[in-house]
């Protein structure tokens, strides 16, 4: 039965009370009273040995007996047709097991795209299959350039065929599309005319920014093991998505969904390029029915780069207005990306969520180019806002003669990023005695630079987890979606034996399973707080039964009754009690069971969670280098559920942002359109001695919402550091650094022609 | 990668003895199975001369220092009178690469590795160093490429202890069919793409082998530095690097070698450097000098003009550090 509880919510030092609708079947959320001895402490993962001794299997590691190797041969070319196709050769070769093809006269889009596949006895044999595969070109004017591709002469990349949607246009946007650009306009509030808000600013800044292509890199590479028993399909895949997995392949073999099983019980990085079957998915099954046999189908890091998604660049132009006193009065944000053949290149996450702007006209363009498809990446558009919006808020105080922290404090939305913004300053030592922009002297420059970001709320109301008590004693937590790395499995063991009074180690979780309950794809950092509030229903109506069962052996009243230490004991009189197991033994039949939904949200404190991170750099002004020394993040996400875990969100986020600052870049080839550095060599991602020393602080927030007042981590702690550095950079040398990566070359040439040396 | 007979050689004249038909060496095997995974080679045997451990050797004796072709970057970076008399080599060797690749990379396949120009090593672009029409760095990307020396094919050498070893004025001992043997000045040694020379960065045969890596020893009163500019600090191609071997008297600086890497097809000796330095005290300003003199004459292409900047910087530190060591 729904019932009103009165909760505290708030942050450290600002608590108050908030009366929250609780649904049936719910406990009331853990809140800033609530004594936890488990859930926010720091618990290593429960899987930790299993991962550092190499026993846990990943998609790589799965071998079933008479397994087959596939191979995929991919476009050589931007756009072109398919005019000839022969695979007798590929076909007749010996250990070739089955053979898949586009069709004759297929268009292919971008350089990667799935030409023909083999499956054979070895992955050598599968390579020689597929330079037997005859494959007859006519090649077509491609664009893969984002000025070139916006002119009203560039080839068409959909000339034919379907254009992929918009992923999210907002309410009231205009969406018009010509040639290979779509533009979204929307303004905030509707029909807001932009340019008389601006005209009421005192102090104006306007800028155009610009972001590169990133690609995912995941270590361990997209792949399926793909096996049949009869018409049943099992697909060992590495995912974000197990029910999306299986759903999507279920639909492109036209299969009944039950037939159809995705397990992936480990899981080597994904951060958005995962969150779909993709083709590899379905050319392995359909190679494993054709050939009789299961098929291990895993591409290789070139197809990794070409084919299985990106971050969109960004070309983003921005004028923003302030009144004297700073306080924000319009944004303009004109921005085009390249999406590839995909979509959702737009950028202006940030300039909706962070500060408030009374006034603000956004116009978005997906700017298609024959490249392999934009996929989500770590916080969608987020970085690539932050990094012009944040810029553009440093240029306004600097031209304001405002402090940077007290035009943010002045504008921000969220009150706990207020109370961030003043921990940050507080911690990070280099902030307060840093000096004005280009004052630092020498040839090593020392500059520190701040930027604030945010993200969602989000929770996938399609997650369900089923408890199983069974009569030894041992709790079984069950969940069919994937720990994509960040430690899933561990939080749910900590909530679940949490709510039951009982130590962890009686608790197993089982996931990454399709025929466990559903649970959400790791998109939109909805993960935990999908599970984690699903697991504490779950355990707190298993709970409820054990009690019942307890209150007949202790001849209590259940709510006599509660659980601590692995007893269950009256309240009056803990002498009064009995063991945990010793109930267990007791429960008719052999289990307990309970399956629970995730519950609708209720009243919240605050429905984003945001940080600001402080980065210290030194500029070499002879040769461009930058090193980035130090980054304080602070980070909320409601309860942190296990610091541990959730440090190591802010750690990760912190070193893929300064990757993404400094080194990442998909480098195409004007002439050719292929990529020149498919690899991990020229590819360039930060490695060990360029990753900063980080100073991860976790702020709590009682919050409400759910039972476990939980929201996610992973996507927000990458948002702002690439603003972060670039600021830090504009301190140190008094240049601003307008594009990313922020290598070498373009520091030389910012420096020679700003003057700052 | 393509099938191929596999040999563990039993003796040098053996070795020279199957080097032929397609044969190619392996040592540390770093460049040659890149280049057979990617399918830009297709050799029919391969000699593995880690198999000869005659080969692995650093000493040092009255007549200088004395590589064997397979000994290590990681042996030569540790050994102490590497780092004592021959700094700027123990430096590069210690630069080059990450701690696992110099375990098994050796200064002779460093010294013998095909350009890691991104045209050059994807099958896709049939570049001229493929035997192909065109260089495609020319008018595409080419941030990475060279500033001198350049045309028609403007790969930088990718070796950065041909850097070093440049300036402590190396020679080669190369064995040839039926025990015939040569030495070469090492700066004879790697070749400008000139028109008989695409394929091909230096003149040793396919059927020759390199025996030894000598150097001679270095006078009273020599210093040196190696320096490198790098877009990451893990495992990373260098923007430019720089060995500087300086003779000194006193402050003066009497001669001087300064060989810059990373910048041209070759080497590339900075003689206007040289000349900048020589017969000067090392002052700042005479640093800065011999920085200038060094990419005086650099044609840069449309996406490397920093390297300019970039080396002038690079030189007049390295001649810095160089300067300021107790020889």
């Amino acid at each position: 039965m729904a019932r009103k509880v009165r909760t505290t919510v708030g942050y450290d030092g600002h608590f108050k009370d908030l009366e929250v609708d609780i649904p049936e079947g719910e406990p009331a959320p853990w809140d800033a009273r609530s004594a936890l001895t488990l859930v926010s402490q720091r618990v290593p993962r429960v899987d930790a040995v299993l991962k550092v001794t190499g026993r846990a299997k990943y998609t790589y590691d799965v071998h079933p007996p008479g397994m087959l190797y596939a191979k995929i041969l991919g476009s050589p070319h931007p756009c072109a047709k398919i005019t000839k196709l022969d695979l007798s050769k590929a076909r007749a070769l010996p250990g070739v097991k089955a053979v898949w093809s586009e069709k004759v006269g297929k268009k292919l889009l971008f350089q990667g795209q799935e030409v023909a596949a083999v499956a054979a006895v070895s992955l050598d044999v599968a390579e020689d299959a597929l330079k037997l595969v005859a494959v007859e070109y006519e090649k077509r004017p491609f664009v893969n350039d984002l000025e070139k591709a916006r002119k009203p002469d560039a080839p068409q990349v959909f000339d034919s065929g379907p254009v992929p949607p918009p992923r999210r246009v907002p309410s009231g946007a205009e969406v018009t599309h010509a040639g290979n650009v779509r533009t979204i306009v929307a303004t905030q509030p509707p029909g807001v005319d932009i340019g008389k808000a601006l005209a009421q600013a005192e102090v104006l800044v306007e800028g155009t920014y610009r972001t590169q292509v990133q690609t995912h890199s995941a270590l361990e590479t997209h792949g399926t093991v793909a096996k049949w028993e009869g018409d049943h399909l099992t697909l060992w895949s590495s995912t974000q998505g197990t029910f999306a997995t299986r759903d999507q392949i279920a639909e492109a073999l036209h299969l009944p969904k039950d037939r159809v099983r995705v397990l992936c019980d480990f899981m080597g990085g994904g951060f958005g390029a995962k969150l779909n079957a993709g083709p590899y998915s379905v050319i392995a099954a359909r190679l494993a029915r054709d050939a009789r046999a299961p098929v291990k189908l895993m591409l290789d890091r070139k197809e990794e780069h070409l084919a299985t998604g990106n971050r969109p660049d960004s070309a983003q132009w921005l004028k923003l207005g302030a009144k004297r006193d700073g306080t924000l009065v319009g944004l303009h944000l004109k921005s085009y990306g390249t999406p590839g053949v995909g979509t959702g290149a737009g950028v202006s996450g940030p300039a909706r969520a962070i500060y408030k702007i009374p006034a603000l006209r956004t116009e978005e363009s997906d700017v298609f180019t024959n490249a392999g498809e934009a996929r989500p990446f770590r916080a969608p558009g987020h970085p690539q806002g932050c990094f012009a919006l944040e810029q553009a808020m440093d240029e306004l105080a600097e031209k304001l003669g405002m402090d940077p922290l007290a035009l943010r404090k002045k504008n921000l939305k969220n009150p706990v990023q207020v109370a961030e913004v003043e921990r940050g300053a507080a911690l990070c030592q280099a902030w307060r005695g840093r000096g004005r922009p280009g004052a630092a002297k020498g040839v090593v420059r020392r500059g520190v630079g701040v930027a604030c970001g945010v993200w969602y709320h989000n929770v996938n109301p399609a997650t369900q987890v089923q408890i199983d008590i069974h009569n030894d004693g041992r709790v079984e937590v069950k969940n069919g979606a994937q720990d994509i790395g960040t430690g899933t499995r561990t939080f749910m063991a900590q909530v679940a034996a949490e709510e039951m009074g009982i130590p962890l180690d009686l608790v197993t979780v089982r996931m990454g399973d399709t025929s466990l309950p559903i649970g959400p794809g790791s998109g939109g950092s909805c993960t935990t707080p999908s599970i984690a509030p699903t697991v504490r229903a779950a355990a707190y109506q298993a709970r409820l039964k054990m009690v019942g069962v307890a209150a007949k052996l202790l001849k209590a009243a259940p709510d006599e009754l509660e659980i601590s230490g692995g007893r269950i004991h009256a309240i009056s009189d803990m002498a009064r009690s009995i063991t945990w197991k010793q109930v267990a033994a007791r429960i008719p039949g052999d289990k307990v069971s309970v399956l629970a939904s995730r519950a609708a949200e209720y009243q919240v404190f605050q429905e984003q969670v945001g940080g600001v991170q402080f980065a210290e750099v030194e500029v070499d002004t002879e040769t461009g280098q930058v090193r980035v020394r130090k980054v304080t993040a602070i980070q909320d996400c409601g309860r942190p559920l296990n610091r541990l875990t959730a440090e190591s969100q802010v750690n990760g986020g912190v070193i893929q942002g300064v990757s993404y600052a400094l080194f990442e870049n998909r480098q195409l080839d004007r002439t050719s359109g292929r990529m020149c550095n498919p690899n991990l060599e020229a590819y360039k991602i930060c490695g060990a001695n360029d990753c900063p020393d980080i100073e991860g602080v976790l702020v709590d927030v009682s919050n409400a919402g759910n039972n476990a007042g939980v929201s996610g981590i992973g996507e927000p702690t990458t948002v702002p550091t690439s603003a972060a550095i670039a600021n830090a950079i504009y301190n140190a040398i008094g240049v601003r650094m307008r594009e990313l990566p922020i290598t070498p070359d373009r520091v030389l040439a910012a420096l020679h022609k700003g003057g700052g040396r | 990668m393509n099938r191929f007979e596999y040999v563990i050689p039993k003796s040098v004249d053996q070795v020279v003895a199957l080097l032929k038909g397609g044969a190619v060496l392996k040592a540390g095997g770093i460049d040659l199975l890149d280049q057979m995974k990617e399918g830009t080679i297709a050799p029919t045997r391969l000699i593995n001369l880690n198999a000869l451990a005659a080969l692995r050797y650093v000493r040092t004796d009255a007549t200088g220092l004395r590589l064997g072709p397979t000994a290590t970057l990681a042996q030569i970076a540790a050994d102490g009178a590497v780092r004592g008399r021959y700094a700027a080599l123990a430096e590069a060797a210690a630069s080059a690469a990450n701690p696992q690749i110099r375990n098994l990379a050796t200064v002779g396949g460093n010294l013998c590795q095909r350009p890691r120009c991104w045209y050059f090593r994807a099958a896709e672009f049939p570049c001229l160093k493929k035997g192909g029409p065109t260089c495609f760095a020319k008018e595409g990307e080419n941030k990475y490429h060279a500033i001198f020396g350049g045309g028609p094919s403007y790969i930088v050498h990718p070796s950065t202890m041909a850097t070093a070893l440049c300036a402590f004025r190396a020679n080669l001992h190369i064995l040839g069919p039926g025990g015939k043997t040569r030495e070469v000045p090492l700066d004879k040694f790697f070749t400008l793409p000139t028109i008989d020379a695409y394929e091909r960065e230096n003149v040793l045969a396919a059927d020759e082998l390199i025996t030894e890596i000598a150097l001679p020893a270095p006078p009273e009163g020599t210093r040196s530095a190696f320096l490198a500019a790098k877009e990451r600090q893990v495992h990373d191609w260098p923007l430019g690097e720089v060995a500087v071997f300086l003779t000194m008297r006193g402050e003066t600086c009497q001669a001087a070698q300064v060989v810059l890497g990373a910048v041209a097809p070759i080497p590339w000796r900075a003689a206007g450097a040289e000349a900048a330095l020589a017969g000067k005290r090392v002052t700042a300003d005479v640093a800065a000098a011999a920085g200038r003199a060094a990419v005086a004459g650099a044609k840069p292409l449309h996406g490397n003009g920093y390297k300019v900047a970039l080396m002038q910087a690079l030189v007049a530190r390295a001649v810095h550090v160089a300067a300021a060591r107790r020889s």
